[in-house]
């Protein structure tokens, strides 16, 4: 990168920042609203946050995040508004679930085996989507935010008919669970670092590297560079050949793949079977995550760290009886005043690029 | 809210000297866009009571001059006179208010609410708070009455045909009280019997004391129609004419300009290698009209076949026929003997064709990304530009800093966004990258629209250097000078169809503008 891009990419973590910053202005304004002493507050959630186990819960639930918000973002760079990955990632926690329970693979290949089940129901999931675009121009955001609803209660369907077990207790009872099959243990994501209480799975690890490669394929590969192109300027793109059904179908696809790893967290470290609301709302945060981090993978990682840090640090809020929802607020506000600034501090570097520009080209003819 | 404005009916027939201040005065009006001077010492007298023709081709400069009267922004230079006072309008309802009214050429009805609702629509008659619908009706059938329509008000506008919808906003106008109408190309999209119905209107509108400016590049109807004509060339008045006192050829004559420019004689021979080939192609449109009629044309190697016309007349969808970008309702495009109908855009681009679209910013270029970027669009799955699945950056970026020097760019480097350009050189940029490949075939669309005399040289000279190489060559573009330039073979393309075949020594600017204008070439 040049020095120009340099220059932009500091102005834009800066009037991220920024606005993350009002956010939390407009946030300590609502608590002293409301009777509470805003720095105090601020100053306990810091305090608890920071504290070892905090942090790893934190980036424990920014993994999640970091999926979400890639899923979002790819579907972003071509313009497409992909609502559905809560959808995509049910139904993929659901197959995923089901097929690495009743299917045995030896050793690490079965982790292997159900990630791809997962990548391919949430692929699958979202092509619905796709298709119904490209053949019949529904627009995606209605489709997807159907196709959630649906797959809400189907999987909810599912599990009331088929994974209904009566098990005995060791006193004897006989009690009702409803619950996929437990996945065998070669199939679970085991830790990789821990305090005292609390720890963090590799599947962080996997988070970064699909935030990685998410980067890489967006920003390097040929493919990206359609995938972008369309996003920047679809009648040009299709004008240069680049076919712009295939290009829906292909990233709609790839982004429900990438949805459907959301949920393996809460699936092969934390619980190792499926039970009717295990990990919901994370599709939608996903959407803040992604515009918080501009839609690129590094900004994502950020953001979702960012929010992960909110919401483990919240957890002192309740203590001190301070609503939880401030941190809802707070996550909500900084969206609105990213997308804001963001806004304004664009129009202001294009300026400055367009009047930089034509100054080293006057400075030029002189020279010559 | 508006109320009709009354105006005493004129006295007399149109064509009688009148007194009083004139509808519309316009004089030196000037309106720069960055980069674009749109309209210079452009000057307009209409006179009140008639019917007054602007023509001019597309780009000379009409549509600007119309939105700043209709105040759809303000003028650098210049004043605005209505009925004798000086005017400056902020907004069109400030022109709405004294008077005016613009019928545009896309209509803006909305389909599923009837024809009285649409007239309506921001200007209700209210009475206790809900829509006065007795009051609406009657004003509604006193504008109707003016313009001699029966048209149901109840009807809904989906049902309605192309000319009872250009009727139904000429009311929408005469509603808000104008007295001074606008109508942008209002023939384009009519059949000539609507045409014919249209006129009768506008007569029965103007006897009633209206005036109406009336913008065309059809010269017929606007011999047959107008009182009054005033031709725009080049973003100025180049002269008001009476229709009486012209002919066809000449008033071409005059929306085209003169110069003949000099044809540079050309070193090399065109080959006999058939490059692109287009035999009865069609392409179908929306209604009954095909966009693109029965078009068959050659091009061999090393030729430039120019193709001229009015905007719109086929030229567009021509082109994206020929790009896989449009597909054909009959007919066979062969590049080099090799059938590229049924193609997509991307094979058919595979297939050694360079693209340089109509509008650069809308078709050309993506403005936020960095030049080097917009050099790889379209060229992307060259195997030069890739390494595996990556983009190989470092290939391309020296590609274009090559292009940037080769064209003569302007550019601090490859990394500035493209909006940081100006139009000429942006549009180097595209030049250079459809270029740079050496294609069998380049279709350019108007490759220098827009550009400073500099660039366009430039541009000139690059063209000529890869026919000189043996491109193929389609070239459309609705500046004469352009084709005349250029050209081996020139093509005149007229409502879809070829009218006319000449070559560069037989065509001057005004048989190219008779035939553009629809005249027919009376050849065998």
């Amino acid at each position: 990168m040049d020095r120009a891009g340099w220059q932009r990419l500091g102005y834009t973590a800066l009037s991220s920042l920024a606005a993350v910053a009002i956010a939390f202005v407009l946030g300590g304004l609502l608590l002293q609203v409301t009777g509470h002493h805003a720095i105090s507050v601020y100053r306990q959630m810091f305090d608890y946050g920071t504290q070892p186990t905090q942090l790893l819960d934190a980036a424990k639930r920014a993994g999640p995040l970091i999926m979400s918000g890639c899923a979002v973002a790819i579907g972003f760079k071509m313009n497409l508004f992909n609502i559905g990955v809560e959808g995509q990632y049910r139904v993929a926690m659901l197959a995923a679930a089901v097929v690495g329970s009743a299917l045995v693979l030896p050793g690490p290949l079965q982790i292997l085996l159900i990630l791809l089940v997962a990548m391919l129901a949430g692929a699958a999931w979202a092509w619905i989507a796709a298709v119904l675009k490209v053949r019949r121009g529904v627009n995606e955001v209605i489709s997807t935010i159907m196709l959630n609803a649906i797959a809400i209660g189907f999987t909810a369907y599912l599990y009331n008919s088929f994974f209904r077990f009566e098990k005995i207790d060791s006193t004897g009872r006989v009690s009702l669970d409803v619950k996929t099959k437990p996945l065998p243990e070669n199939g679970w994501i085991g830790s990789m670092l821990s305090t005292g209480n609390g720890s963090l799975a590799w599947y962080f690890v996997l988070a970064l590297v699909v935030a990685l490669l998410v980067w890489l394929m967006v920003f390097r590969t040929t493919f990206g560079f359609q995938l972008r192109s369309s996003g920047l300027n679809p009648v040009a793109a299709q004008t240069a050949g680049i076919d712009s059904k295939k290009m829906i179908i292909r990233s709609m696809m790839i982004s429900g793949a990438i949805a459907g790893l959301v949920g393996m967290q809460a699936l092969m470290v934390d619980e190792h079977s499926y039970r009717p609301g295990l990990a919901s709302g994370l599709g939608f945060t996903g959407i803040a995550v992604s515009l918080l981090g501009r839609n690129h993978p590094g900004g994502i990682v950020v953001a979702a760290l960012l929010f992960g840090f909110l919401q483990a640090s919240s957890g002192i809020l309740q203590i001190q009886d301070v609503p939880k929802s401030i941190v809802d607020i707070i996550q909500g506000i900084v969206v609105l005043t990213v997308v804001v600034v963001n806004g304004l501090v664009g129009r202001w570097l294009d300026k400055r690029t367009a009047r930089g520009t034509s100054r080293a080209l006057a400075s030029e003819t002189v020279a010559v | 809210m508006s109320s009709p404005v009354p105006v005493p009916p004129a006295e007399g027939a149109s064509d009688h000297p009148r007194t009083g201040p004139p509808a519309v005065e316009l004089d030196g009006i000037e309106k720069r866009f960055p980069g674009v001077i749109a309209n210079k010492d452009v000057w307009l007298k209409v006179e009140a009571g008639t019917i007054h023709a602007i023509v001019g081709e597309n780009g000379a400069g009409k549509s600007t001059l119309m939105k700043t009267l209709y105040g759809m922004h303000q003028p650098d230079a210049g004043t605005i006179h209505v009925n004798g006072v000086k005017v400056s309008f902020k907004s069109p309802s400030a022109a709405i208010a004294a008077g005016i009214g613009m019928v545009h050429q896309h209509f803006m009805l909305a389909d599923n609410l009837t024809v009285l609702e649409n007239v309506i629509l921001g200007s209700e008659p209210q009475k206790g708070g809900r829509i006065d619908l007795k009051t609406a009706a009657r004003r509604f059938s006193d504008c109707a009455r003016l313009i001699g329509s029966h048209i149901d008000p109840q009807r809904l506008v989906a049902e309605l045909g192309v000319g009872d919808r250009q009727r139904v906003e000429i009311i929408k106008v005469l509603y808000r009280g104008a007295r001074i109408l606008i109508l942008d190309e209002p023939t384009a999209v009519l059949v000539p019997q609507e045409v014919d119905e249209l006129f009768d209107s506008l007569k029965l509108l103007v006897a009633d004391g209206a005036t109406i400016i009336f913008i065309s590049h059809k010269l017929d109807e606007v011999l047959a129609v107008a009182d009054d004509i005033t031709v725009i060339r080049a973003g100025t008045t180049v002269g008001a004419v009476k229709p009486a006192t012209v002919d066809r050829k000449q008033l071409s004559e005059m929306m085209v300009g003169f110069q003949l420019p000099t044809s540079e004689p050309r070193a090399t021979e065109i080959a006999d290698e058939i490059r692109l080939q287009l035999d009865d192609v069609v392409v179908a449109g929306v209604g009954a009209k095909d966009l693109v009629d029965h078009v068959s044309l050659t091009v061999h190697s090393g030729e430039i076949v120019g193709v001229a016309g009015v905007e719109g007349s086929g030229q567009f969808e021509l082109c994206e026929a020929i790009m896989g970008l449009r597909p054909l309702a009959s007919g066979t495009i062969r590049l080099g003997g090799r059938d590229i109908t049924e193609l997509t855009a991307q094979q058919t681009r595979g297939e050694g064709i360079g693209y340089i679209p109509f509008d650069r910013h809308r078709e050309g270029l993506m403005l936020s990304a960095p030049l080097w970027e917009n050099a790889l669009l379209g060229r992307e799955i060259e195997p030069k530009f890739r390494s595996g699945p990556f983009v190989n950056a470092a290939a391309i970026r020296a590609d274009t800093r090559a292009l940037i020097s080769t064209f003569g760019v302007r550019t601090p480097s490859e990394t500035v966004p493209a909006f940081a350009l100006s139009g000429g050189n942006q549009q180097k940029l595209i030049v250079g990258r459809e270029l740079e490949s050496d294609p069998n075939v380049l279709i350019a669309a108007h490759p220098t629209r827009g550009v400073d005399v500099g660039a366009q040289a430039t541009i000139w000279d690059e063209l000529r250097q890869a026919r000189d190489r043996g491109t193929g060559m389609l070239l459309i573009s609705a500046d004469l000078d352009e084709v005349l330039a250029l050209s081996d073979v020139i093509l005149v393309m007229y409502d879809g169809r070829i009218t006319a075949s000449l070559t560069p020594g037989e065509a001057t600017p005004e048989l190219l503008g008779t035939y553009m204008t629809g005249g027919e070439q009376e050849v065998a």
